[in-house]
């Protein structure tokens, strides 16, 4: 296992860790694309580019759209 | 050393457990469950790579090289893309009941009322 | 249960699980030994069979086809499910002006808007030569609308995404996938089997059947995701006429 790989895990458990810890909720949405590109990484160094491009336009268009208009919504309009 | 992503994906799992036990609002709840779901991917990954393969594309390397499993990879990334849409079901969901209760945080949603 | 009894529990149950997740772990064959033949096999027989180069979406559109049907219908589901709950009776209701009021912004997104059409196409056309395909393609030409909304204004987004259109290209991407299934039960072979010529690998014309199942993957996946958007801005909307 190449060193590249072993980073990326340790930033991907790192990521994982911070997600869960947040607990103001537009840095929850900022923390969760940041996983998510953190997963890119990861997904990439295993060889998988299908996989990465999937995660990454989910992680950049299709989770923060629906996360930042729900918290809009939640507190009020 | 090679144990390291199969513990990642244990880890990731038990984290993101932990946060939707203890989350004080819906739409965290919802991110969490998001971060679980993204530990089987990388279970499903893992278990698919290949020492020194290349990814399973041959449009300019030769049929024949070295190259990792697809069908994890296909598995994983039609879930990937249909996780998003589940979690706004579970975010309108959400919504509709803060539109009734006047609150999100799980704890002070306990009897169904009506 | 109060909350400090759920955590402790929760504390005792997770070692406990976390320890046995652990041991199974223990059980895989070590990272980067993977053993399998049926990708092994795959990687072999794909390209030649059906003439394309990413094995990856011949996987997902031909050899696995039927998971990915399930696939889809659970994203029609989860859709509906949304509209089901968010979609109220409107009339033609007269939206508030709520213009995006830096002109740099309003210049990116009118720019970015048809190159991220452009590239959401490209994406979705290349999926069986190069990684890609009909899910990630479909989710880029949704956010070439949403870019409307962002960097412009909420009525331009919705002049241009009419409910009428998105339904009707969702439901014709979902039913169009399963469409082409009874065609090449109609052509003799099994659901969902490969039909069509095959071409040249490493050209557009390639595959057979899988360029449709493409085709009709990218439009529902982008009409799905247009639809959630507009549900959930449309929410936002009633909830500041009403003064929230």
């Amino acid at each position: 296992m190449i060193p590249l790989q072993a980073a990326a895990i340790l930033l991907v458990a790192l990521g994982a860790t911070a997600v869960v810890l947040t607990r103001d909720l537009v840095r929850l949405a900022l923390l969760s694309s940041v996983y998510a590109l953190l997963l890119v990484v990861l997904f990439l160094v295993f060889q998988a580019p299908d996989v990465a491009i999937s995660e990454l336009v989910v992680g950049a268009i299709g989770f923060p759209l629906v996360i930042g208009v729900a918290i809009v919504l939640q507190r009020g309009g | 050393m090679s144990y390291l992503p199969y513990a990642l994906a244990v880890w990731i799992f038990l984290v993101g457990l932990y946060g939707v036990v203890s989350s004080k609002s819906l739409v965290h709840l919802v991110v969490c469950l998001n971060v679980t779901q993204s530990s089987t991917y990388v279970l499903l990954l893992a278990i698919g790579y290949v020492e020194r393969g290349t990814a399973p594309v041959f449009a300019d390397v030769p049929t024949g090289t070295r190259a990792v499993d697809p069908v994890v990879q296909a598995l994983t990334l039609t879930d990937i893309v249909v996780s998003v849409t589940v979690a706004a079901l579970l975010l309108a969901l959400s919504i509709d009941v803060q539109k009734r209760n006047r609150t999100v945080d799980p704890d002070e949603l306990h009897a169904m009322r009506g | 249960m109060t909350r400090r009894t759920r955590l402790r529990l929760f504390a005792g149950s997770a070692t406990g699980l976390g320890a046995l997740l652990l041991w199974a772990m223990a059980g895989l064959p070590d990272f980067g030994h993977y053993s399998g033949a049926y990708g092994r096999i795959l990687n072999a027989a794909a390209p030649p069979e059906r003439h394309v180069s990413s094995v990856v979406a011949a996987v997902v559109f031909d050899y696995r086809g039927f998971d990915t049907l399930g696939e889809e219908f659970i994203l029609f589901t989860s859709v509906m499910g949304v509209a089901l709950l968010l979609r109220e009776v409107r009339g033609d209701q007269v939206h508030r002006r709520d213009r995006v009021q830096s002109d740099a912004v309003r210049l990116v997104g009118v720019a970015f808007a048809p190159l991220l059409l452009v590239i959401g196409l490209y994406v979705v056309a290349h999926g069986y030569i190069t990684p890609g395909g009909g899910f990630q393609g479909g989710v880029v030409l949704a956010a070439a609308f949403a870019l409307l909304y962002v960097a412009g204004e909420y009525r331009a987004y919705r002049r241009l995404t009419p409910a009428f259109a998105v339904d009707f290209a969702e439901g014709t991407g979902a039913g169009g996938y399963a469409v082409v299934g009874i065609v090449s039960m109609l052509l003799g072979s099994a659901y969902l089997h490969n039909f069509g010529p095959l071409g040249t690998s490493g050209t557009l014309a390639s595959g057979g059947s899988i360029a449709f199942l493409n085709i009709a993957t990218a439009l529902e996946v982008g009409a799905a995701f247009v639809l959630l958007f507009t549900e959930f801005l449309e929410e936002v909307e009633v909830s500041r006429r009403s003064g929230g």
